[in-house]
Formats: C-alpha cells, structure tokens, sequence
C-alpha cells in the first residue's frame, strides 16, 4: 500500500511567481490545475472549486491583471505570472472597500461565491472606475451566485465604486 | 369535544360525513376514543416504533399546526385535529429490498 | 380572533447589523466542507455506475486495493443493506433500507451515478486513477424514465419488495410508491353549476438547487470507535442519526461537525459521502475526505421533481371559485419520497375554494432520488395552479388581480386539504402589490420585433417548527457568547444572535454567536423549513430570558436587596426601591464571579410551526424578442409575508434570491434526459441558471403580519420566494405574445414554437 520512492517522486516542475504582492516560489504537479496548486500544494483555500469545467466563477483569480477561472489553468503556468487571489484583496490589516461593501449590503447568504465575485469586481473597478450598473452586470456575468439573486452584490459594488472613485 | 376530520383513506373506506365531534385532551385520547366509534383505527393511524406519534406518512394537525409532542400534544376544547399525508410523499408502510450479498 | 394591534418597539430586532461571520467569509478564511484539512488526510473517490438501470453481476476491487498509494477500497458488501425502518430527519421520515441502497448499491444500480465502490488514497488523482482498476459487471435493464411509463400497468418494477399505498390500501409490484387523494364538497356537482369551468395539464421540469459548493465530507474513525464527521450539510443531527442507522454504530459515538455551508436549499439535508469516508476510514486507518465534483452532484444528488399537474378550476358569473381539481404526479427518482404532500397542501391555498379535490402520486423512476428544493413540491404544483388562474381570467375577462383578492384566503378560511387558516399575508402581500409603484406604472411599449407583458401570482409556504436548543454564555466583560445546533447558510446565526441581543438589552455585536457540533450544542433539527430564525430564534430568546433572569438574582445579591425588586428595562438593572441603583449589563457581568457560579442558560424549544405560512405575491414585466425567443426579465417585484424581519437586509436576500431561483426555472432549468436515463446537461454551462446579466434589480416589499407563536412575531420565510415567479413569468409571457405555454422551462425554442403556432392560427 506505500508507494516505492520511484513512485512517490513525480517530477514536479519548479515554479516562480508572484503571489499575492510575494515572491513565490514552490514545486507544481504537472497535472493539477491552478485552482488544486493554489489549494492543494500552497494551502491558500480561499478560492473555491464549483464546477471545476470554467463555468461558475467561484475560482476567479487575476492573472497578469486579467480574471481567469483557476481551473482552467495549470499550476505550471503560474510561471512568471503575477497573481492576486482573495487571499491578496484586503491590504494588511484592513478591508478592501468592495470586502466592506460586501458586508454592509448584505451581498452575501452562503458566502461561498464572494471570494470570486471580490476579485472579479476588484478588477472590474480597476479596469472601470465609474462603471455603471450594466457594466458591472457584464463584468460579474461569469461568477454564479445561487443565493442573492445577485441584487446585493451589485448595490454593493455600486457602493465601493462610489467611495473610490 | 373536538372536531376530528377522519384521514382520507378511512374516510373512503367508511363513508359518511368527513369529521366527528370526539373528546380527549391530548391526540393519544382522542385517538383511543376513536377507536370505540371506528374499531381499528388506533392501528392505522399509531406506529410503536417511532417514539409515540401517528404513523411515518402521516402528519397530524392540531389547530393549524403539527402536533409537535407526538399523541401527547394537548387537545384544547373546540379544536380542529387533522390526518394529513407527510410533507414528503413518505416511505409507504413496509419495505423489503431483496439482500442478495450472500449470493455473489 | 382578535390580535392586539400595538406594534412592538425593538432595538435590535429589525436594524441591519453587519453578520457575525462576515468577516471571515469576505477574506475567504472561512472552512468550507472542501477546505477541511486533518494531519494524515487521505482522499477519497467514488465509482458510479454508468447504467440507469443494472443488476451488477460482479465485482472485483482487488486490483484497485493492490495499487499504491491506495489505502481502503471499499463496496456494497462493506456497508450492508439495513432493514427497513423509520429516519425520521425532523421535517421528513425516510426508510433506512432505502437510504442504505442509495449511499451505496448492493444488488442492483437504480440510477446513473448510483455509487457501487469508493476507494481512499493519498491523492485525490491517485484514487481517480485507482477506480479505473475497480472491475464491475453489469447486466443492464431496461431503465425506466417517464412517469408514463412508470405508472403503466405491467411497467417493469423498480423495486421488487416496494409496497406501495393507494389511498391506504397496500400494492405490490408498483412503482407507484405512494398515491393520496384529499377531497371536501362535491367538486363535479360545483362543477356542472359553474359559469366556466377550464382544466389544462402542465409540465414542469426537474430541477437542481444549483447550490456552487459540491457535498464535501471528511470523516475520521477512531481506533476507539468514535467517529467524527466534518461535513457540508443542513443537518448535522440527522447526519449523526443517518450515520448511526446506516452503520449499525451507537449515536454517541458519532461526532458531526458542520462546516460553513455553500448553499443548500434542502439538497444538503440527505447524506451522500458520509457513510462512504466513514467505512473508508475505519479501513485505512486515516481521516478521509471526499469531494463531489459537478457532474455528480447533477447526476447522484437530489434535485426537486418534475412531473405532471393537471389543474381545473371553476367559477360562478362573479368569478368567485367554485371548485378546483388536481392530479399531481412527481418523479421521485429511484426511491420514493417526492413532496407530493406539500404540493396537495399548497396548490390551492392561496384560495377559498369550497369544493376540492386532490389527487397526488409519488412515481419511482430510475433518476436520482430527489431531495427537497426551497418549498419542496409547491413551485411545481403552483406553476399550474397560477397560470390557470391567468388563463382563467383572461378568459372571464378579470383583472388577476380583483380575482386574487376576491378569491383570497384568509383567517378562517379552510385550507383545501383541511385546517384553518389563522391570520395570515395572503390579502397583504396582494394589496402592497396592488400599491406598488410597479403595479400602478404602464408598462412602455416596446420596440419594433419585440413583445412586452406583465403577470402575476402567488404562493405560499408552511413553514415547521421543532426543537432547537441554544446556550448562551457570560463573560466577565458583558459579552455573551452562543451556542446554537443550525448550519448558517444564509446569515441566522446573526439573526439569532440579534433576539437574544433584543432580549438581554445588548447591541448586536456584543452577542457572539457560533454554529456548534453535535456534541456541544443540544438536539438541533435541521436548518430548513423555513424554521432556523424562527424556532433557535424562539429557543434563543428563552435562553436570554434565563440569563436576564438569573443575573437579575445575583444583582438582588450585590444590592442586598430582593430578587423581586429587580427589573431589567431598556438594558438596565434597577432597583424598585432604591431607584439611583443602576446596572448597565456590562456592569453587571464583571461582578457575576462574588455570586456564585458563572451565568450559562441553555433555552430548548420544539415549536410549532409558523402560524399559517408565509404567503407572497410576486409582479414581473417582461419582453420578448420575437426572432430569438429570448425572454427580459425588465422589472421585478416581490412582496411576502415576513411575520416580523429580523433582519431586513437578510430577508430581502431570501426574497431575491428564490425569486431568481424561480426565474431560472420557468425560462431555462431542466434535466435533458436521454433515453437511457442519462442526464445530457449536467455541467454549468448546459444546465443554465441565471447570471448577474439575465436578472434586473429585485424589488421586494416585506409585509408584516405576526405569526403569533413567536414573541416577537416572526415568521419563517425562506422557502415561498421561489414559488410565484414562474407562474407569474407565464403569466406575463401570455401577455406578450398571445398565446399561452404550459411547460417548464419556457425556453426560447418553446416560446418560438407558441408564436409559430399563433401565426398560423392555431
């Protein structure tokens, strides 16, 4: 039932990033997504798996300041690539106003969306400071939220767009 | 006295007028006395194995809401006391699915 | 019945506190079922069989166990088919042989996805890998799908030893598990006295929750015995219990843990993976986690019915309704226990309606079982009922609305399957309606090639009750902490909090709340029924009264004084006969440790239900465009009856949320079935429920009648918001186009086919 040192050792390939504002360096599975390296090999548990085929969003991450569903990506790819996960949103010690957002409108039932809906908003504003409500719904459009209906969410994002702008 | 409205399946088999006057100050006596106008349906309508309520696919109804201490569920005077079918279809009576492990 | 009507004034009760949880869930720190992780962890994964329908003639597993890096391999002959008996999950009774069979096939598979064997192994690529060496013969049956052919006389027999109930009566060789009929008058006599009389067959799809979190459960069991669970679900009691049954394992030995909940609307209150990780565990010695993936949880869970719903429906030369009928039939899946109860209750009881009759059939087919979804039973039974109402009024010529209220139930009214109605929503949520904004504004024309209408209808939920426990504890800096048994999954353990916090005089913040596992907070039913604000709120507010009520006793110490001149009144302790004497809670707690013991009360409940229900009645505008047949949705309004909102932001959250729920619904969601059972649609993409795009704002308007078995009058609401709105979208695609559709999804094909068959004057 154990695994010869053969076995047990796949080549993993060396990989170099930044992470969450930090240089990162670790050893990526060649088969596992971006979505299982982020959640397997680093711990960072913070961006979920939903569907795992690129079709809910819950594992929005931003790469290279672009939201890119994890599990449509190979760790191995994180190669020289700068990436934010939920982990990254807040500064230190604070809320990222969309996090606080978020909680004063009650944008969240379950919770288990948001951290893909933060990371895309927070692009969303980054890319489009003054969107408006139609820009926000095209660019929320590939996170899938069961619960709220997505009114919240929205009033919410309209919120922290108007406090940073 | 309360109004007992008969559930469906006996009401079918005996006929008549869908409810009786019964007293009884909880759902386990108006049940028993019940049973000497409808001889039998003390069986029909109470399972031993669960714990002192009516039967699994059963749901009964005191005054608009379940009887939420089984047969020991106060009866108040002039109330309605229904027999409605489980909120899910419920599993019927008994079952026996065929256990052939030993036969592989 | 009189109700006084002085409203209640709150402090906490009804304000907007940010939840306790919060935090952490907008970090992204919080612990899904998935984010579990246990030194020495290994993962588990399952084989499913590819079959609808099979005997499994054989079934070898040694290769898998042979591979390394796998730890157990386990099948049907590890987890034996139990007897049939009663477990009873508080708002449901299932049967425990049937729930043995479904975690796990023994003889037979009955529908596609059915586990037949699980491996545990030190990756979860590992164990994928290690199930393709699991070797399972199958000779397979012909499946059975629709409900046609399962009621048919001679249709092949799922379950040989299922004994159905007819009216009662017991029947073998059925697949027709279970068949009610409730009836009161003389429907057919009202009938032939009625002005007119319409009766149309409805078809509604089945339906996913769609919740984003797949089940994800991680088990550990001891060399002692003891087992411990950490699992996504609504009901970790009843997952102790299931778990108990299932394996023949004493209760006690049993500790579950609830996880953070990614959504569940009753799809999480069946266990799936539990009693698999559990045997798993106790094999390899190690803590196992197994995660569903998408394509499982579409397939192998349990969705709400579809079925058929043939409604007719009455009325004199005023409109008022005679009579209605209904024969309803649900597709269980391969087990029975379809709501067919529910929607009986539910299909009329948004009217008088003094003669009625309801046929009602739980069909076994060879889908997954189904499981609740959000008023189970009724968004399907309603779907017709409303959209022959609309039918029905446009025929007559009547304004739904003055139909609605003409025709509206209410106090003292007798529900169609029998029980009164207390004082409930229903003419309230119709009238806030009729006063919105929404309502009295005109709809705008629309564009060349576009067609705009508007609908309504109503709903209604019963909400349970049951028991609750809750402990609240305090410390020395007048916080209190609390302990209650019920999954979060939607912000409760903060509206629990906020009725303590309105009972001890407290802000909202200064109450922590946590959701605690089965060994740490007392029996808990399930968070569902639209019982967990309501009823742990009921048991939350006992415990607060015993903490006011034993501090009130040590403050009477500290003052020498009387424990009966002691009041507690607007937060403060006071002294009757020494008035400048005041205590502020805070004060007060830091001096509790010179009186005895510290102050922990534990408040256990077992409520009745709701008082009547929650009504809502919804209003939708919507376009059409008339080449693509893709529906608008332009505006949206919901009103309910919240009792009293404890939190109204959560509220309006539970009224958007189903009404969105129920948009996807009526427009889009359905099982494409093939003929071999298989579901064709099982990924996100195909299975299409609404995004940020497809929706517009929701507005939603609470509507306030106390529900008089709660102190404060609160009501359970979350399940009625999904049941009006895919009436009310037909409803107000019938107005758009012209022509009426009467099934579930009206997709854009379906739409295009009613103007194809409009044109050519059909």
């Amino acid at each position: 039932m154990t695994l010869t040192p053969e076995q047990s050792f796949v080549r993993r390939v060396a990989v170099q990033c930044t992470l969450n504002g930090q240089p990162t360096e670790f050893l990526a599975a060649p088969y596992l997504s971006l979505l299982e390296t982020l959640r397997e090999t680093l711990g960072l548990t913070g961006t979920k798996e939903g569907c795992n085929d690129g079709n809910c969003g819950a594992c929005t991450v931003n790469v290279n300041g672009r939201i890119v569903d994890a599990c449509l990506m190979l760790g191995v790819e994180a190669e020289g690539k700068t990436i934010e996960t939920i982990e990254g949103v807040a500064p230190a010690g604070g809320l990222h106003p969309l996090q606080q957002a978020f909680l004063e409108e009650a944008a969240l039932q379950c919770g288990i969306c948001t951290p893909g809906f933060l990371v895309s908003a927070k692009a969303l504003l980054e890319a489009e400071p003054d969107a408006s409500e139609q820009r926000i719904r095209l660019w929320l459009a590939g996170n899938l939220c069961r619960c709220t209906g997505y009114d919240k969410i929205i009033r919410a994002v309209e919120k922290a767009r108007d406090q940073t702008k | 006295m309360a109004t007992v409205f008969l559930p469906m399946p006996i009401r079918r088999r005996i006929g008549g007028e869908p409810s009786l006057t019964v007293e009884g100050a909880t759902l386990r006596q108006i049940i028993s006395n019940l049973e000497e106008r409808i001889p039998g349906i003390s069986n029909e309508l109470i399972d031993p194995e669960l714990d002192d309520r009516v039967i699994r696919s059963m749901s009964a109804i005191i005054d608009g809401e379940s009887a939420h201490m089984g047969l020991r569920t106060p009866v108040g005077e002039n109330a309605e006391v229904h027999f409605l079918p489980a909120i899910a279809g419920g599993a019927p009576q008994s079952v026996t699915l065929p256990n052939r492990n030993e036969e592989r | 019945m009189t109700t006084t009507e002085k409203p209640q004034e709150f402090k906490v009760v009804g304000t907007r506190p940010i939840r306790h949880d919060g935090v952490d869930k907008v970090l992204g720190r919080a612990v899904y079922g998935a984010d579990v992780r246990l030194a020495g962890m290994i993962y588990g994964a399952v084989l499913r069989s590819p079959h609808a329908h099979a005997k499994i003639t054989k079934i070898d597993t040694s290769k898998a166990e042979a591979m390394p890096g796998v730890f157990a391999v386990m099948s049907g002959k590890d987890m034996p088919l139990v007897a049939s008996g009663a477990l009873d999950l508080g708002e449901t009774v299932d049967d425990t042989a049937f729930t043995s069979d479904r975690v796990m096939a023994h003889d037979k598979v009955v529908y596609k996805g059915h586990p037949v064997a699980a491996v545990a192994a030190i990756d979860q690529n590992t164990g994928l890998e290690a199930l393709k060496l699991i070797e399972v013969e199958y000779e397979v049956l012909k499946p059975v799908i629709s409900l046609e052919e399962a009621m048919a006389p001679g249709a092949i027999v799922i379950h040989e030893g299922l004994i159905g109930s007819d009216q009662g009566e017991q029947v073998k060789n059925t697949n027709i598990a279970v068949h009610n009929r409730l009836e009161f008058g003389d429907p057919e006599a009202a009938f032939d006295q009625s002005k007119t009389v319409i009766e149309r067959t409805f078809i509604i799809s089945r339906a996913h929750q769609g919740y984003i979190e797949p089940h994800a459960s991680t088990v550990f069991w001891a060399p002692d015995g003891k087992i411990t669970v950490w699992t996504t679900t609504q009901a970790p009691f009843g997952v102790r219990k299931t778990i108990s049954a299932l394996l023949n394992q004493p209760l006690s030995n049993i500790k579950v843990t609830p996880t953070e909940i990614g959504g569940g609307f009753g799809g999480k209150i069946p266990v799936y993976l539990e009693p698999l990780a559990a045997v798993l565990s106790k094999k390899a010695g190690r803590p196992v986690k197994i995660q569903m993936d998408r394509r499982a949880v579409f397939e192998a869970t349990g969705p709400g019915p579809g079925g058929t719903v043939k409604v007719k429906m009455g009325v004199d030369d005023k409109g008022k309704i005679t009579a209605a009928t209904a024969d309803i039939r649900y597709g269980a899946g391969a087990y029975p226990g379809a709501s067919i109860g529910a929607a009986a209750s539910g299909i009329f009881a948004c009217y008088e309606v003094p003669n009625v009759r309801v046929d009602s059939y739980d069909v076994v087919i060879n889908m997954s079982k189904t499981a609740a979804y959000r008023a189970p039973g009724t968004p399907q039974a309603t779907f017709a009922s409303e959209t022959l109402v609309g039918e029905l009024c446009e025929i007559i010529g009547m304004d739904p609305m003055e139909f609605h209220l003409l025709n509206a139930s209410k106090e003292g009214t007798r529900r169609p399957d029998g029980p009164l109605f207390p004082r409930v929503g229903n003419e309230g949520c119709l009238l806030a309606i009729k006063d919105s904004d929404h309502f009295k504004s005109t709809l705008e024309p629309s564009a060349e090639g576009k067609l705009r209408g508007r609908g309504m209808a109503s709903g209604y939920w019963n909400g349970i009750g049951n028991k609750s426990s809750v402990t609240i504890n305090v410390n020395d800096d007048g916080i209190v902490s609390l302990v209650e048994g019920n999954p979060d999954i939607g912000g409760t353990r903060t509206t629990i909090a906020m009725q303590a916090a309105e009972i001890l005089g407290l802000p909202a913040e200064d109450v922590h709340p946590a959701v605690g596992d089965t060994d740490s907070v007392g029996y808990s039913d399930l968070t569902a029924g639209s019982r967990t604000t309501y009823a742990t709120g009921t048991a939350a507010i006992e415990a607060a009264k015993m903490v006011i009520d034993e501090m009130k006793k040590r403050v009477a110490m500290i003052w020498e004084t009387e424990y009966e001149n002691i009041e507690h009144i607007d937060g403060m302790f006071t002294n009757k006969v020494a008035p400048d004497r005041r205590f502020t809670f805070k004060e007060a707690a830091g001096k509790l440790g010179q009186t005895g013991g510290p102050v922990a009360m534990t408040g256990t409940v077992n409520v009745r239900g709701s008082g009547g229900g929650s009504f809502g009645t919804h209003l939708v505008d919507v376009e059409v465009d008339s080449d693509t047949g893709k529906v608008e949705i332009l505006r949206y309004t919901a009103a309910q009856d919240a009792g009293k909102a404890v939190h109204p932001s959560y509220v309006e959250g539970q009224f958007q949320g189903g009404a969105v729920q129920g948009i996807g619904w009526a427009l889009n969601e359905e099982y494409y079935t093939s003929d071999d059972g298989s579901m064709i649609n099982s990924t996100f993409l195909d299975y299409r429920m609404p995004t940020s795009l497809d929706v517009p704002t929701i507005d939603t308007i609470i509507v306030e009648v106390p529900n008089v078995n709660h102190p404060f009058g609160v009501r359970g609401i979350g399940e009625t918001s999904i049941v009006p709105p895919a009436p009310a979208v037909a409803n107000a695609l019938a107005d758009a186009i012209g022509a009426r559709l009467y099934q579930t999804p009206m997709n854009p094909g379906r739409i295009l086919e009613a103007l194809a068959a409009k044109k050519a004057g059909k």
